[in-house]
């Protein structure tokens, strides 16, 4: 198991594509970028509104008692 | 296992992020619920090793990423969803304003490399910092700049979006001699 880290060395290194500039990239326009952004968000939060789903609350719920349960004993 | 209020408030709290995240990488809304809590398990069974004042958030991103690398891409070959289920099964009202526009956009957004497109969800949609997301992916921060930028500009050419200058001013006066041509 390779649990993620907060932190990491491997950020401050460098890689092969880090000294390459956006060229293609930075000819978007303004509003392009806006919109791909705009759509980004909507997307994401169609998601996001949703809330948390039962199946997530009860999950942390029941490792809570279930813990309980084997302290009890 | 006890879990702390607090810790416990922090989880539930990115978990409809961390849920928005999984369905950009799993393109289906039942399985990426399934990374969800394959993730948090996972947090969980391993939260002794979360640094407390450290960002909670970015920590189970980067767990839920972990995991879906190890195990969930190879069952998505296996399984390979098409476009159409995947806009289908996150649409609920479809008769919605804008629908059919996001509906395109996801489509294209499936179709750009895993690297861009978590990089790009993780910038454009999460909220997170370039620096942020390059832990996550475990990359270097100029790695993350050049995904987004690649990613967008890959996005703009599948959506056929152009650059309002390129058919703004021009478009108009085009227009305007063909009316003047014809009267």
């Amino acid at each position: 198991m390779n649990p993620g880290k907060a932190t990491g060395p491997m950020s401050q290194m460098s890689s092969p594509d880090d000294k390459k500039k956006p060229t293609k990239a930075s000819r978007l326009d303004r509003g392009t970028r806006a919109k791909l952004g705009q759509q980004l968000r909507a997307m994401y939060d169609e998601v996001v509104s949703q809330g948390v789903p039962s199946r997530f609350s009860e999950l942390l719920t029941d490792l809570d008692n279930n813990e309980g349960k084997q302290n009890a004993h | 296992m006890r879990i702390d209020e607090s810790v416990r408030q922090d989880i539930l709290g990115a978990v409809p992020g961390l849920r928005a995240f999984a369905i950009s990488l799993c393109g289906n809304v039942d399985r990426a619920d399934d990374l969800v809590q394959e993730a948090l398990l996972r947090a969980l069974a391993n939260i002794h090793s979360f640094q407390p004042g450290t960002n909670m958030s970015a920590w189970l991103f980067t767990i839920l990423r972990n995991h879906f690398r190890s195990e969930y891409r190879k069952r998505r070959r296996e399984v390979e969803d098409s476009d159409g289920h995947y806009a289908e099964s996150l649409t609920s009202h479809p008769e919605q304003h804008g629908q059919l526009e996001l509906s395109e956009f996801r489509t294209a957004l499936a179709k750009l490399p895993e690297e861009q497109r978590e990089a790009l969800i993780l910038v454009g949609a999460s909220g997170f910092s370039y620096e942020e997301a390059a832990e996550i992916c475990g990359c270097a921060i100029g790695t993350v700049k050049s995904r987004v930028n690649r990613a967008r500009t890959r996005l703009a050419e599948l959506m056929s979006i152009q650059g309002i200058d390129d058919f703004g001013p021009d478009h108009e006066t085009r227009a305007v001699l063909v009316g003047t041509r014809r009267g």
